[in-house]
């Protein structure tokens, strides 16, 4: 393979084509090949990003660009941190993010230590579990209304099947009780496959030394599991749960389509608010100033937990 | 493999762990089977209670999706006699096909930006990645961390400041806009996994073919490329996937012409709400390529996921 490969380019003439780079140094193709992406992400994100932060700081509105803009200091932040509806919308996404991350790390560890049985056909049913992951939330999110229905759903035949309970007597996203729920039940539904793949990869990392060292001592498969499946896992399952934490605080796709934030404010995340306060309300400047806080929010809570992480990794 | 292991599960272990994972396999799989099967009901089978798993199967939910109707008198039936099978579908009905409907249009434009852009970020990323991974950057980490976070901002966060760039450069819902925008929120992911799957490749392959007097640019393009193509073949799998999932910008960048397909399939209105087997049909349209692909995939499936970070 390795001398195909040599072979291959000794043969080929060292053709004219590309004279232009054949002068090139490292340091100039180095440079040349990293430049436009970092000139795109500067166009993209930073110069929007400071942009962000100077709205932040005005009255601007969106839909009134000929309006005269003011200058008013920290008095978005001071509303935003003061306002009680968006500590409401907070308490939604801690909810929505402490229930989604503990039953899917619970199911998606409990699949993948499953699967690392290694029984027959385990290939084709990974698979099909991983499926829902990788479709368009926002399309699948709008279909889930459908299975969500009463009466007509799937979703509430398959619970009365199982419960023994009236179909037609709840409605997953029209009962305030229930909506929190009806959205952390098909975040897990996605994205549980997500976690499960990641603690396979942790599970199949343990070499199998390790478990017949434990055997020869004599140690119980429970303790097994304690003091070495878990802890091996560890910084895997601690990467899933990092990635889960920054998607789903983000999360907007999903829930706008399944339940748009309703009823009432009971699912309203803070995705779901600050799109209503900037292309609703065109509240531009006040929206800027709340996408800063959700940004510092997301960045200071990951660099902690990376930190942490590392800590974990190193041990 | 041969004898007996202490660590191999035995097989009743193995049983009742295939069976509960078959179980939520199964379960996990009943939406998506359903949006299949939807696709293919009536609207009053669609609608039944309780919900029907048997039904005869039709095709006006694909009928309804691609087309859009108007209602006609008897008289203009009885002389405009159906010609083809979904018009006799329409007519059954009491209707008649006016036209086109934009399911077409939305479709192409979800393809014309999802290949247009997973084209720029792969072609980007290779290029940054390769120097990420051979030469000294300086700030090399910090470059590279830069590129990581600029994934962390909520799209509704970032969403503000580029309407407002795409409405004073005239970009507002244009597909040049839309793939440029898709382009730099894939680059992480491109930059991100290309540089793991280049730093696999042996320097020394390289090297050999400097000796033999190649200036750098060729080794890249004629030894490095083709050893990558595995790599960059997977990483253009998920960029198209994400572009053609991604739905927060394109709800609030797009309105027409550039409006690709998930912000449209939700707004199918029927005669009486959302007309389920056409959103259902529209949906299995949509969502079936990506199974496929995610099938195609499954070896690199958590790489891709990981942004690198495991790769089994």
């Amino acid at each position: 393979m390795s001398h195909s490969v040599i072979a291959r380019a000794a043969e080929a003439t060292p053709p004219g084509l590309a004279r232009r780079f054949k002068g090139l140094s490292d340091r100039a193709i180095a440079w040349s090949f990293v430049a436009p992406t970092i000139f795109l992400l500067l166009a993209v994100n930073i110069f929007p990003l400071i942009w962000t932060i100077r709205l932040s700081f005005t009255n601007f509105r969106a839909n009134r660009p000929n309006a005269e803009v003011e200058w008013i200091g920290l008095r978005n932040y001071d509303r935003i941190l003061t306002d009680s509806d968006i500590w409401q919308t907070m308490q939604a996404t801690a909810h929505f993010l402490c229930w989604t991350i503990v039953l899917q790390v619970l199911i998606g560890f409990s699949l993948a230590w499953l699967i690392n049985r290694k029984f027959k056909g385990n290939d084709l049913w990974t698979t099909i579990i991983v499926l829902p992951m990788m479709l368009s939330p926002a399309v699948v999110g709008n279909f889930w209304t459908f299975l969500y229905q009463p009466q007509i759903g799937l979703f509430n035949y398959v619970v009365a099947f199982f419960t023994g309970a009236d179909p037609t007597s709840f409605s997953m996203i029209g009962s305030v009780s229930l909506a929190p729920w009806a959205i952390i039940i098909v975040d897990t539904w996605m994205w549980t496959p997500f976690v499960m793949l990641i603690c396979l990869a942790g599970l199949r990392s343990i070499p199998d030394s390790i478990y017949e060292a434990a055997e020869c001592d004599r140690a119980s498969k429970w303790r097994q599991f304690w003091t070495i499946t878990l802890p091996m896992t560890l910084p895997f399952l601690m990467l899933a749960v990092l990635f889960r934490g920054i998607e789903n605080f983000k999360m907007f796709d999903l829930v706008v389509q399944l339940t748009g934030g309703g009823p009432g404010n009971t699912t309203t995340l803070t995705s779901i608010d600050l799109k209503r306060e900037a292309f609703e309300k065109w509240r531009t400047g006040y929206a800027s100033a709340y996408a800063i806080i959700l940004f510092v929010t997301v960045f200071g809570l990951a660099s902690i937990y990376v930190k942490a992480l590392n800590k974990v990794k190193e041990r | 493999m041969s004898g007996y292991s202490i660590t191999e599960p035995s097989l009743r272990q193995k049983w009742v762990a295939g069976a509960l994972v078959a179980f939520y396999a199964i379960v996990t799989i009943l939406p998506l089977v359903w949006i299949i099967a939807t696709g293919f009901k009536s609207s009053a089978d669609a609608i039944a209670y309780p919900p029907k798993v048997v039904f005869a199967p039709s095709l006006e939910g694909y009928v309804n999706l691609f087309t859009t109707q108007t209602r006609q008198t008897a008289e203009y039936f009885a002389s405009h006699p159906p010609e083809t099978w979904y018009e006799r579908i329409v007519q059954s009905k009491g209707l008649t096909i006016a036209g086109p409907s934009r399911f077409g249009e939305r479709f192409m434009n979800s393809v014309i930006i999802g290949f247009g852009s997973t084209f720029l970020s792969v072609f980007l990323g290779t290029l940054a990645a390769y120097a990420f991974s051979r030469f000294k950057v300086p700030l090399k980490d910090d470059l590279m961390f830069f590129i990581l976070s600029t994934r962390m901002m909520p799209p509704i966060a970032v969403a503000i400041p580029i309407f407002l760039m795409f409405r004073s450069l005239g970009l507002s819902d244009t597909h040049a806009g839309m793939i440029l925008l898709y382009t730099a929120v894939n680059l992480s992911l491109s930059v991100w996994l290309l540089k793991g799957f280049i730093d696999e490749i042996p320097q020394e392959y390289e090297e050999a073919a400097l000796i033999d007097g190649y200036t750098r640019f060729q080794a890249f393009t004629k030894v490095v490329l083709p050893q990558a193509a595995t790599g960059i073949a997977s990483t253009a799998i998920f960029c198209l996937i994400f572009a053609w999932n991604e739905y927060a910008f394109a709800v609030l960048l797009t309105s027409g012409t550039a409006q690709t397909a998930p912000p449209f399939i939700p707004t199918i209105i029927g005669n009486a709400g959302q007309d389920w087997p056409a959103v259902a049909a529209g949906a299995t349209l949509f969502l079936l390529p990506v199974m496929v692909f995610t099938i195609l995939l499954r070896k690199h499936l958590l790489r891709g996921i990981t942004f690198g970070a495991v790769r089994k």
